[in-house]
């Protein structure tokens, strides 16, 4: 079943392209993460599946429905961190906590003191006198628990400390694993790695790569280390070959996986002593994507 | 040691300039040309020195000291005399409001924003940002005092010569910087912007009052208030230069407190301790009415006080206002419009109105809170759970249209329990209240363009606070000023029949209703098609 599905999602601000056709299919029971480029996109397409903003052209449907005619049946069966908490300076966090669950719907009030306890939070300051850390637990708290079939969550462990990011993925994995779906919005890349299913790259508002992690790797690169008795030189004329360093004997590079095979094969003939490949991280994929589509560097 | 906690004031104070490039001028020139346009209006308004001595004789009572503080020179009303009367004061509460708004913005809210955490990263001292920000203020308030001075002696005026010019603009000057001094201080001892700016007000306000008492009562008191001292210039009359001396060096004195304090306080500490608050919310405030109500409960409370102690103000004299006039046959003469109506009557439709308009400050506030709470990226929380835009901006009008009440029946009550106080024949509680309930189908049509602006034009939320000041401008001025009579027609306090000299009227209050309506239809529709920004 499909929980969330956006169809050539467009918004414009003015001249400014924030959103170009975007595709997205969020099924349930999916961890899909959302990453890309500081002012890629992502928050502001949170902010129209939320009826917040309103598209300019294209569709957004959450649960099969319009996501800005019936935002509130829609929020309903969903819980949402924002990417920059801000909360009410006089209103203490757990007065803030009660009222955002109070506003969606039902809450589970074991489930409430149990998250505070984990997230270390001190429900008696007042909010403005959090830290970004704990203004943001403070959401967190609220969303997790919120008995929704859907979490919609950008940059959630943004000013988190380690500890506490754990205490989050764990709050997503007991999700998934009871069969609810979560869009993640984040630039914690070892995070989206851990958590999701699923994975769309954003930049400049155009999707330019969405898949498994799996499907992803296969689209890319892979880094080859490599030690010969016999000198390689024909590294710097094959085209799909990237980020060639020579130390002594060894080389390091890159290399596209259609040309895997030839390259491989030349380099057999250079008599192999020591062969070492990684699949690429998300990292890897990121950066190249992040730098500019397409080429070498 | 000094140098190093003010490091880098010269550029921060650029810095904040250049953020006030715009607001800055737009309050300096206003408040100049404000006073110069209305010294030139005396002119046509009372042009012979016949007019001006029956001018005087007009004024001389009670109810006005209290408003305005005590008229020297009313043997010689020259206008020089008359603008050191009727403006002086009103334009320094102007001018303090000014720089409240303005060092509440650069101190104590750029610190609860976290702005200031980031610059204090930067090569900044402990004390920069007060410092610069005093800076900055007193600049602003010596270019308000040499332009006003200027802007005054051209004119070339009866009365108004250079000296006195100069004393009438270096003394609004003065109070400009002082409120920025107290305010400084105010942002050291609370640990919000909200509150510093709650005490700042509360400061004003209370300086007006215990002006306005000892102004008519017991002339010790006034000396106790900077808005006392301001008065006692006697600008154009006796030019005295010790209340100025008065005022800039409490000014002084009150930065250097601020700073001292500032110094010893951590980022985003007050001396005011935040107590710890509630672990679980109570059922109130679980909607999104008790939501908004618990936002600006301390605002409706605040304003519902200073309601009541401004009616109590206008109230307790009105004793003395009648046997004051009654035995003055002149006076009566000048003043009667309608025949029938005691002296004290006719003169509680101005009240009135005067407290209307305050009234449509905290409406104002109310309604324009939705905005507020956008900007500040709080209105996400609420609108992406399960609540729809109608209900939010429903709250808030509700809010809205119920201050207008409570403020009047506040500024009501005031008036006439001090009128009872005070008074051989107090007015009937019906007299007043029906005076004042008037002006409610007037207030709706505030909230009704709070409500518009809201949601067809959020970006210019301001302009509602211009209208409001036209409609002080015109209503409570414009008699005064004898202004065309359209220009009052512009504003819904100039349509309100004045009770209890003119009829109700309830065709106008049906009109008045029905374009608020209208106003806030049209407001609810465009919110809930538009874009939130956050
Ligand atoms: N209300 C608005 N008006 C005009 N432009 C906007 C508005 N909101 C966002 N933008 C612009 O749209 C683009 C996308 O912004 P968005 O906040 O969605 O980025 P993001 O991917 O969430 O970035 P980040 O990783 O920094 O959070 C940016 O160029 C931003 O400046
Ligand atoms: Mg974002």
């Amino acid at each position: 079943m499909t929980v969330i599905k956006t169809t050539n999602l467009t918004k414009r601000f003015g001249r400014l392209t924030a959103l170009d056709q975007v595709n997205l299919e969020v099924k349930q029971g999916e961890v899909y993460g959302f990453i890309g480029p500081n002012g890629a996109g992502k928050t502001t397409a949170i902010r129209v599946l939320l009826g917040i903003l309103k598209a300019t052209g294209g569709q957004a449907t959450v649960f099969g429905k319009d996501a800005w005619k019936h935002a509130v049946e829609i929020h309903r069966r969903i819980a949402f961190v924002p990417g920059e908490v801000n909360l009410w300076s006089n209103l203490t966090g757990g007065e803030v906590i009660d009222l955002f669950v109070k506003l969606r719907g039902a809450g589970n009030k074991n489930r409430r003191e149990e998250l505070v306890k984990k997230f270390d939070l001190d429900t008696a300051k007042k909010c403005g006198t959090y830290s970004k850390g704990n203004r943001q637990k403070v959401a967190l708290v609220a969303a997790f628990a919120s008995d929704a079939d859907l979490y919609i969550l950008d940059e959630p462990s943004a000013g988190l400390d380690p500890l506490m990011e754990q205490v989050f993925q764990e709050c997503v994995l007991e999700a998934r694993k009871e069969g609810k779906s979560v869009f993640l919005s984040s630039h914690i890349l070892s995070e989206v790695e851990k958590l999701c299913d699923r994975i769309s790259i954003i930049r400049q508002g155009r999707i330019i790569e969405s898949g498994s992690l799996d499907e992803l790797r296969h689209l890319t690169r892979i880094r080859v280390r490599v030690e010969t008795r016999k000198p390689v030189t024909f590294l710097k004329d094959t085209k799909g070959v990237y980020d060639i360093g020579e130390k002594g004997q060894t080389i390091s590079f890159q290399v596209d996986t259609e040309v895997l095979g030839d390259v491989m094969k030349r380099l057999s003939e250079a008599e192999i002593v020591k062969l070492e490949s990684q699949p690429p991280t998300l990292e890897d994929l990121f950066m190249r994507h992040y730098r500019g589509v397409g080429g070498g560097q | 040691m000094f140098q190093q906690l003010n490091h880098n004031m010269g550029s921060y104070a650029r810095f904040i300039l250049r953020r006030d490039r715009f607001r800055l001028p737009v309050w300096v020139i206003s408040l100049v040309l404000l006073t110069v346009v209305t010294a030139m209006s005396y002119t046509l308004l009372a042009p012979t020195e016949q007019d001006r001595a029956m001018m005087a004789a007009t004024v001389a009572n009670p109810a006005v000291t209290a408003m305005f503080g005590p008229g020297w020179g009313l043997d010689n009303y020259h206008f020089g005399a008359i603008m050191g009367h009727q403006m002086l004061l009103f334009t320094a509460l102007l001018v303090a409001v000014m720089s409240i708004l303005l060092t509440v913005r650069h101190t104590r809210g750029d610190e609860e924003s976290g702005r200031i955490e980031m610059i204090r990263s930067l090569p900044v001292g402990r004390l920069t940002i007060l410092s610069s920000t005093a800076l900055v203020m007193f600049g602003a308030n010596l270019v308000l005092a040499l332009l006003t001075a200027f802007g005054l002696f051209v004119l070339g005026l009866e009365g108004i010569d250079w000296h006195g010019s100069l004393l009438y603009g270096a003394s609004l000057g003065a109070t400009g910087f002082l409120f920025a001094a107290v305010t400084g201080l105010f942002a050291q001892l609370s640990d919000n912007s909200r509150g510093t700016m709650g005490y700042s007000f509360a400061f004003l306000g209370l300086a007006y009052l215990v002006r306005g008492i000892g102004d008519v009562g017991n002339e010790t008191l006034s000396w106790f208030s900077p808005l006392g001292w301001i008065v006692r210039t006697q600008v154009y009359v006796n030019n005295y230069w010790g209340p100025f001396l008065l005022i800039t060096g409490a000014a002084i004195a009150f930065f250097a407190l601020a700073l001292y304090l500032n110094s010893l306080r951590d980022l985003g500490a007050g001396f005011i301790p935040a107590k710890p608050g509630r672990k679980t919310a109570s059922p109130l405030l679980l909607s999104p009415l008790g939501l908004a109500f618990r936002l600006q409960r301390g605002t409706i409370i605040g304003w519902a006080v200073a309601m009541f102690l401004l009616g109590a103000s206008y109230g307790s004299v009105l004793g003395d206002l009648d046997s004051y006039l009654e035995s003055m046959e002149i006076i009566r003469d000048v003043l009667i419009v309608a025949e029938g109506f005691s002296l004290t009557e006719q003169f509680i439709p101005m009240l009135m109105a005067v407290m209307a308009m305050s009234a449509a400050i905290p409406v104002l506030l109310m309604i324009l809170k939705v905005r507020a709470e956008e900007s500040r990226n709080r209105m996400e929380h609420l609108l992406a759970r399960a609540v729809s835009r109608t209900s939010i901006l429903g709250s808030y009008m509700l809010l809205s249209v119920l201050a207008g009440f409570v403020m009047m029946l506040a500024a009501i009550l005031g008036m006439w329990s001090a009128g009872a106080a005070t008074m051989e024949a107090p007015l009937a509680l019906s007299t007043i209240s029906n005076a004042g309930m008037t002006y409610l189908p007037a207030l709706w049509v505030m909230s009704g363009i709070g409500a518009l602006m809201v949601g067809l034009l959020p970006r210019a939320v301001s302009f509602t606070w211009f209208y409001l000041g036209y409609s002080f401008f015109v209503v409570y001025l414009g008699a005064l000023l004898q202004l065309p009579v359209w220009m009052a027609r512009l504003s819904p306090f100039g349509h309100v029949p004045k009770l209890p000299v003119e009829e109700a009227n309830f065709a106008v209050y049906t009109i008045l209703a029905f374009i608020a309506l209208v106003l806030t239809v049209i407001g609810f529709g465009s919110y809930n098609r538009r874009d939130i920004a956050g």
